[in-house]
């Protein structure tokens, strides 16, 4: 099966999400990858070690922002050129309006919120986790081009050591694609890893009792080297910065470790970090949700507990 | 200025949700409301009509039943709406649902189509995208902030790394998310009034969309199979008797975290 995958890049480097979805894609057939914007030739080859054998490139002033109509134009020329079985998108903000964008340009078949693909036979099966992840359902298209989209983080990328030949493509834009302009654009400013990267989260919800109490969470992520995270409740309340905010309506992370301090567990938090290795809870509510769904469950006071874990962290850091 | 709100009669969230084991879509046969996250882009039409006039209409596609829902955004203020109804769109997916909605919405030509967030039965948070490309429209998705001038619209929305502002010309699709608003409550005039606005339901021959392009016919992805999903392994759950720490530290040491 032959599969194109879009990757997105970010400061010159590929970004995690859609580098782990073209390890699954050469794991399942012949990977190409798509690149678009300034630095496209450059950070396209990296490419290669994933697992793509070409990645196509265009530098066009078109996608100097990140926008995606633009972009659905260059991926519907290049499943013209290519004729692709499969389009495989990482989800994010971005790549979530060009994979929908494309499904109704090609009149194709789009499955999202994959947590992983697999070949049953010659065909695509992709599996889906639906209503709050209790039912898994297995998905299928009616022919090519397939167009997924996979859950922020669900695959890993794996490096394979091989190199891509790079390849630039022309695109031409539909009258429409280029109406809308970016006219601004803020960078967060983070300290540590960004919470979608980062391989340890702490995060902290309601149960910390006041915004001040975040601190909590941050000396154990910084002990820990991990960032901090946040629940919807208390980004609603304004005690933490949106961009921190983990779950449906925030951002879907799947670190190695996961604490989370004084979080009951809402099914819209649940869905942004059961991807998560191993998630250690601390709540002082025994019936909390979170209690199902994680690994090792602490009923007790934060208050107490986390800074006693911060200091212990440190200490062992300090041992070795 | 005319403000189309798409909108969507969902499952209510009260109650447990359930997929139909011999047609594999979900059971809609319960109680319904209005998809929670669509209040959002009612309300921002609402009060993009209260700055600049106008009319704001919903647009739904749905079974029958979904006008109960769409009157409660009538209550809300919303001037009229217009409900594509017809059995063969059961069972839809994204290539099938945004062909007749997009039909329904060039009928109405307005300067301004609105989405909320995602709806909370089917998770997608892609629905805008193929409308506005159907539509050929400029899309500003997943927009925090709003601000609405007679010739173009100017939206702030969260990415991965920041914020960005986008403007687009009218006519635009545009899709809030539910920071950018608190949905007022409808007033008791408002519910009262709601009955008499104009409702029209439409079936797909009204609007000219072949029953073939709808419904399990007019879909491209298919659903196989449902299983349970997979189970997280062993839980330990222990109550903090002030070793909590070390119970954590221990655990994480064990599995190589730390």
């Amino acid at each position: 099966m032959k599969f194109l995958v879009f990757l997105e890049h970010y400061h010159g480097e590929l970004e995690k999400g859609g580098l782990g979805v073209l390890s699954k894609a050469a794991s399942l057939g012949e990977a190409a990858g798509v690149v678009l914007g300034p630095e496209a030739r450059e950070v396209a080859g990296g490419a290669g070690a994933y697992g793509a054998s070409t990645v196509y490139v265009s530098e066009d002033e078109a996608f100097a922002s990140p926008l995606p109509q633009p972009r659905v134009d260059a991926l519907a020329a290049l499943v013209g050129q290519t004729s692709p079985d499969a389009v495989l998108f990482g989800a994010s903000v971005l790549a979530s309006d060009v994979a929908a964008g494309l499904a109704a340009r090609l009149e194709a078949g789009l499955n999202w919120d994959l947590t992983d693909l697999v070949l049953e036979g010659d065909e695509l099966v992709g599996k889906r986790p639906a209503l709050g992840d209790t039912v898994l359902v297995d998905v299928g298209w009616t022919g090519a081009p397939r167009i997924a989209l996979v859950r922020a983080g669900a695959l890993d990328p794996v490096e394979s050591g091989g190199s891509a030949t790079v390849e630039d493509f022309e695109v031409g834009f539909s009258d429409f694609s280029t109406l809308a302009t970016l006219v601004e654009q803020t960078q967060e400013e983070s300290s540590g890893p960004s919470i979608e990267d980062a391989d340890v989260i702490v995060a902290g919800g309601r149960g910390l009792g006041s915004p001040e109490a975040f601190s909590l969470c941050e000396q154990l992520a910084s002990a820990l080297g991990g960032a901090v995270g946040a629940t919807r409740a208390v980004v609603d309340a304004g005690w933490y910065p949106y961009s921190t905010q983990v779950g449906q309506t925030g951002k879907t992370v799947s670190p190695r470790l996961y604490v989370a301090c004084g979080i009951s567990g809402a099914i819209q938090h649940k869905v942004g970090m059961q991807g998560s290795g191993t998630i250690v809870a601390i709540n002082k509510d025994p019936n909390a949700p979170i209690f199902d769904f994680c690994d090792l469950g602490v009923v007790g006071d934060l208050h107490q507990v986390v800074p006693k874990l911060t200091e212990l962290v440190r200490a062992r850091r300090g041992d070795h | 200025m005319r403000i189309a709100v798409c909108v969507k009669h969902v499952p209510d969230a009260t109650v447990h949700k359930r997929i139909d084991p011999t047609s594999k879509r979900l059971d809609r046969s319960g109680e319904g409301a209005l998809n929670p996250t669509d209040l959002n882009a009612v309300e921002e039409a609402l009060r993009i009509k209260e700055a600049h006039g106008g009319e704001v209409v919903l647009v739904s596609l749905g079974p029958a039943k979904s006008m109960d829902s769409l009157r409660k955004a009538l209550a809300m203020g919303a001037d009229r709406a217009l409900l594509v109804a017809d059995d063969a769109v059961a069972g839809s997916d994204l290539v099938a649902t945004t062909a007749p909605l997009a039909r329904a919405l060039e009928r109405e030509s307005p300067d301004l189509v609105l989405f909320g967030q995602a709806s909370s039965d089917g998770d997608g948070a892609v629905l805008w995208a193929a409308v506005a490309d159907r539509l050929r429209r400029p899309l500003v998705s997943q927009v925090a902030s709003l601000t609405v001038e007679t010739d173009s619209i100017t939206g702030k929305r969260q990415t991965e790394h920041g914020y960005d502002v986008i403007r687009a010309p009218l006519p635009a699709v545009v899709a809030v998310s539910d920071a950018i608003n608190e949905p007022r409550y409808p007033s008791l005039k408002g519910i009262m009034g709601a009955k008499s606005k104009p409702q029209e339901t439409l079936d797909l021959a009204a609007i000219g969309i072949d029953v073939g392009l709808v419904g399990e016919a007019g879909s491209k992805t298919t659903v196989l199979e449902l299983g349970p999903p997979p189970s997280r392994g062993d839980q330990v759950k222990i109550e903090d008797d002030g070793s909590g720490a070390e119970k954590i530290v221990e655990y994480l040491l064990e599995r190589r975290l730390i």
